[in-house]
This record gives structure tokens, C-alpha cells and sequence, in this order.
């Protein structure tokens, strides 16, 4: 019997103890919980007041480390293709065009000072598919791959979540490779050439004049 | 019980007034209770408990509808009216379709004998309260409807667990009701709030000038919290475990038609616990002096703004307990009825028999 009483008495107690809380934080509704962030004292001591953030005006910054969306600096960028290979998920395709001697100012420098040899038409990164795992960002030569904090990107196609980074249009691309095959063609003509002649001389010896057949055979 | 000449001026005069052979007042009589329960669904019941639940949870509610989200439940209305209106094949398709309309109705016709201040009710009853409890009884049928027409075993189980409930706190309900009539003597709602009036306000409120009050009137509200199916008693629609319990096959209007009906008992349980309790459209301010403040504030229009006020208190106060406490387990809420408000409730009553004989 006591028990039955005593059950009430603390079905009343706890009841009220909730009812305080719960009216506690309607009341302090009015304003909004602080903006302290986890590094912050006195994060946990904050525990009142509303604490939606009303996202597209409102967000939580992201982290300045933060690996999000994925971003290649083309500038820097000298195609050698390892962050391709190094991506677990192939969600990176890049092609690249070997650029001729004459072309090499055009090309340009990366911002470290370092000779670019490749134009790179398509570099094209599925953001859908990217996982954030940064492998390909720890094996860029350059660091022109980074993660940027950018975390919302969302669009209503998939396809527009290929990104493309790619620095030849398809017109100048399809020059560059038609200007590099008729290089390597005169390279190779120069070349079978200078072989026949060195042949023709006959100062030869024979297993020079291998490589050259080897080429015509291509 | 004579009345006094300024009691239901208004609603008299109005259900006298025809259009030719057609009663029009008394259509415009029983048009304004409903006119309110749709006004205040939508904006205290729907509107403000999001607001509500949402402070209390420390988020902001509805905010991008019209300002702070005011036109939040346009919006849903609209979404509802949309809705395809689906009854099921396998449905009892009578039952399923007069299911809502005999819970509306059921929540509805107790709206009759609430006096909307000292001159307007829909019927000045003798038997008011009586008929209060006893029609919003009819509510069972419509779950008992809907539950079973759904052809469900969500909803049979729903509309089973509500009726086991309901009629089962209709008990302590009536009981505590019942002290409330022995103090007052009538069971008239205008009545009681006559009797609870006087020039010191909420002093002449029963639950005030009568040390047993505070029992049967906290036994009552509980016991309303689980004949409107509100949580903590919410378990005929405990949505983690019977999706939505006895409407869980319902869309569009019909589904509203529960909102509604919903919506319409809370403030009808809140209304009748401040009438029998809380001196109804009595002003709960005092005469200080000579500075008549009680005088002042009562009044047709007065009394209407008192009782609607009183029922919306008791409406937060359900509110606030639903998003306060969980929801009960079956046996529990047995046990609370019949072991613990059952036998408080038969106490109330005698303490009171033997107060309102020797005081």
C-alpha cells in the first residue's frame, strides 16, 4: 500500500520536474542558443534557447580543413594523371595532349615555377560519385587538387554534377593534337631520314639502325 | 433554477429570427460554434501547437510560409484538399466513410450546451453537462468506424485500444464531473457559471472556495487527456507502433474531419473543466476597492473572451504535457484509470458529499 502511494507521489514529482524543464525552454524560446562552436569554454554550458539555423541563410561554417567539394586549380596543373590513378573510385578522367617545344611559353608555368609539358582538355571530376577520402589530393604534385569547404552543391540533374576543369576548348584541343601528330610525323620522317643516311654512309653499326625500323613499323 | 432576465439575451433573440418559414438563427446558432472550432483548429490547434511543440523543443516550427510561417496551415489545407480521396477496396466502405462524420458530428453537437459567455448557448439544457459527457461518448462509435471499416490491423488495433480506453476513463470523468454538480447543484453549464460568480472573481471559482476542488478537477483533466486521445493517453494512435492507429487509412477531407473532431473535443473537455471549475465566463478579476475591476470585465463579450481564454489555457496545458511526457503502455493506462483515478474519484465524491452537507 505504502508502495501505491508512493508511486503516485513520484509519478506527480517527475511530472513536474518535466513540466518545469519543458516550460523552461518555451519560455526561453525568445532568444537564440549561443554560437559557440565545440572549441569554445563554454559549449556545453549554453544549453537554452532555440537552436535551428534556418539553412540557406543561415549555415554553421565549415571547417577550414574540411574536405568537401573537390576543386582542381588548372593553372597549376601539369596532367600527369596520378590523382586518376590514385582515385579509388575512378571518379577522375583526365586526357592529356604531350605540347610541342614551340608551344612551351604558351603553355605556361605552374605558380611554383615548374615547366607544364601537357595541355590538359578534359579533366573532368564526377562530384557525385567522390567519396572525400583525399587521396588524390595527398598525391598531387602541384597541389592543385584541393577539397574546398564548399559542402552544398546539390543538382537537380546528375549530370551536372560532372565538373569540368579541362583548359582547351574541343577546337583548340583538336589543334593542339592535329599540330602535335604532324610534329611527331615530321620528327619521325627527320629521323627515318637521318637513318637512311647514316645507312647510306655505312659509319653504322648495325643495331643502330633497329630503332628506326621500329618507328616505320608504327 | 430561475434565471436571470440577462442570461442567453442574445442567442434568443437569435434563434426567434426567421426567414420566412426558414429558421435561419437557429442555423447562424449552431454556424457560430463551428465557425470558432474551424478558426481555432487552424490557428491555435493546428498553427500554435507547431509553434508550441517547437519551442519547447528548442526549434523554431513552421518559418517559411508567410511570416514566422503564419500561412503554414493555408498551405496544408490546400496540400489536403488536394489529396486524392482513397477508400480502400477492402474497406467496409459505409462504416469507413461515416466513421469521421459521426466523430466530427459526435465532437460537434457537445458544442450545443457551451455557453459562449452569459448571453449566447446553443441550448440552455438542464441536463447540460450530462449531455456534455454523454455525447462526446458518441466519438467511440466513429473511432470504433473508422478502425474497423479500415479493414487494418493498424486501425482495428487503434480504434480497439481507444474505445477500451475511453469508455474506461469515462468513469473518473463522470465521477469527478459529478462533484462538480454536487457543489453547484444544477447541471446546467449556464448555471454553473451564475453560481461561480461574484464580485471577487476567481475566489468564487469552485476550484478556489472549495478545499476538495483541486481533487476531482485534476482527475478530470487527466482523465480528459485520455478521452481526447492526447498524449500521454495518445496510444490508440502511437505512431511508432500503429502508423497512425485508427486513421491510418484515411486521406484528404476525411482525414481533417479527425483533426477537426480532434481539435473540437480539446477545447470542449478544456471548456467544461473551466465551466465546472473555473467559473466559465466569469471574470477571474477581483473588486479591489472601489476600483470595480470584476465589474468591468464581465460582459457578453467579456464572458465570451473569459471562456475562450480559459479553454485555450487548458489547451496549452495539453499541449505542453504532450511534449512533455511519453506516451503510456497499455496496462498503464489501465492501471492509472482503475486503480488510481477509479478510487481517488469515488474519495473526491464522498469528501465532497460531506463537505457541500456540513460546510
Amino acid at each position: 500500500m505504502s508502495e501505491y502511494f508512493s508511486n503516485i507521489r513520484i509519478g506527480a514529482t517527475t511530472i513536474a520536474t518535466g513540466l518545469a524543464i519543458t516550460l523552461r525552454h518555451f519560455f526561453n524560446a525568445i532568444h537564440r542558443k549561443g554560437d559557440a562552436g565545440i572549441d569554445d569554454a563554454d559549449y556545453f554550458k549554453q544549453v537554452d534557447g532555440l537552436c535551428t539555423l534556418q539553412y540557406p541563410r543561415e549555415a554553421v561554417p565549415t571547417p577550414a580543413l574540411g574536405r568537401y567539394r573537390l576543386y582542381n586549380d588548372i593553372d597549376d596543373c601539369i596532367g600527369c594523371g596520378q590523382c586518376e590513378r590514385a582515385c579509388p573510385i575512378e571518379c577522375i578522367t583526365i586526357e592529356t595532349i604531350k605540347t610541342t617545344a614551340d608551344d612551351l611559353a604558351a603553355c605556361g608555368k605552374t605558380s611554383q615555377g615548374q615547366q607544364k609539358r601537357m595541355w590538359v582538355p578534359v579533366f573532368d571530376i564526377d562530384v557525385a560519385k567522390c567519396m572525400t577520402c583525399g587521396i588524390c589530393v595527398s598525391v598531387c604534385p602541384t597541389e592543385c587538387l584541393v577539397h574546398t569547404p564548399v559542402s552544398d552543391f546539390s543538382e537537380f540533374d546528375v549530370r551536372n554534377m560532372i565538373y569540368h576543369f579541362g583548359n582547351l576548348s574541343n577546337i583548340e584541343a583538336e589543334a593542339k593534337k592535329k599540330k602535335l601528330a604532324e610534329q611527331q610525323a615530321q620528327a619521325a620522317k627527320e629521323k627515318a631520314a637521318a637513318a637512311a643516311a647514316a645507312a647510306a654512309s655505312g659509319t653504322a653499326p648495325a643495331p643502330a639502325a633497329k630503332p628506326p625500323a621500329d618507328e616505320a613499323g608504327e | 433554477m430561475s434565471q436571470s432576465p440577462s442570461l442567453n439575451t442574445w442567442s434568443d433573440a437569435l434563434s426567434g429570427f426567421h426567414l420566412g418559414w426558414f429558421p435561419l438563427g437557429l442555423v447562424i446558432v449552431a454556424a457560430i460554434p463551428l465557425v470558432f472550432i474551424a478558426l481555432y483548429a487552424l490557428t491555435y490547434g493546428v498553427y500554435g501547437e507547431r509553434k508550441i511543440s517547437a519551442f519547447m523543443q528548442d526549434r523554431l516550427g513552421p518559418m517559411e510560409v508567410g511570416k514566422w510561417g503564419i500561412l503554414q496551415t493555408l498551405a496544408d489545407i490546400l496540400k489536403l484538399l488536394q489529396k486524392e480521396d482513397i477508400v480502400p477496396t477492402a474497406a467496409d466502405k459505409f462504416l469507413f466513410v461515416i466513421g469521421p462524420l459521426v466523430m466530427f458530428v459526435g465532437s460537434f453537437l457537445a458544442f450545443a450546451v457551451l455557453p459562449f459567455g452569459p448571453a449566447f448557448i446553443g441550448a440552455d439544457l438542464n441536463v447540460g453537462l450530462f449531455y456534455a459527457i454523454g455525447i462526446v461518448a458518441l466519438e467511440v462509435v466513429g473511432i470504433l468506424a473508422s478502425g474497423w471499416g479500415s479493414n487494418n490491423k493498424w486501425a482495428l488495433y487503434g480504434a480497439v485500444r481507444s474505445v477500451a480506453q475511453i469508455v474506461s476513463y469515462e468513469i473518473p470523468a463522470s465521477m469527478a464531473l459529478l462533484c462538480g454538480a454536487m457543489m453547484s447543484g444544477t447541471l446546467s453549464m449556464q448555471q454553473f457559471s451564475v453560481l461561480q460568480s461574484g464580485p471577487y472573481g476567481f475566489a468564487h471559482f469552485y476550484l478556489f472556495n472549495n478545499p476538495i476542488a483541486w481533487l476531482p478537477f485534476i482527475i478530470y483533466f487527466i482523465a480528459s487527456l485520455a478521452e481526447t486521445n492526447r498524449a500521454p493517453f495518445d496510444i490508440p494512435e502511437a505512431e511508432s507502433e500503429l502508423v497512425a492507429g485508427f486513421f491510418t487509412e484515411y486521406t484528404g477531407m476525411k482525414f481533417a474531419m479527425f483533426f477537426l473532431a480532434e481539435y473540437g473535443s480539446m477545447f470542449m473537455v478544456s471548456a467544461v473543466i473551466s465551466i465546472v471549475f473555473l467559473g466559465g465566463w466569469n471574470s477571474p478579476l477581483p473588486n479591489i476597492g472601489g476600483f470595480a475591476l470584476n465589474d468591468l470585465t464581465n460582459g457578453p463579450v467579456w464572458g465570451a473572451f473569459w471562456i475562450i481564454m480559459k479553454g485555450f489555457f487548458f489547451i496549452f496545458v495539453q499541449m505542453w504535457l504532450r511534449w512533455t511526457l511519453p506516451r503510456l503502455r497499455v496496462d498503464q493506462l489501465m492501471y492509472l484509470c482503475w486503480k488510481v483515478l477509479t478510487p481517488f474519484a469515488f474519495v473526491a465524491f464522498v469528501l465532497t458529499a460531506i463537505w457541500e452537507i456540513y460546510k
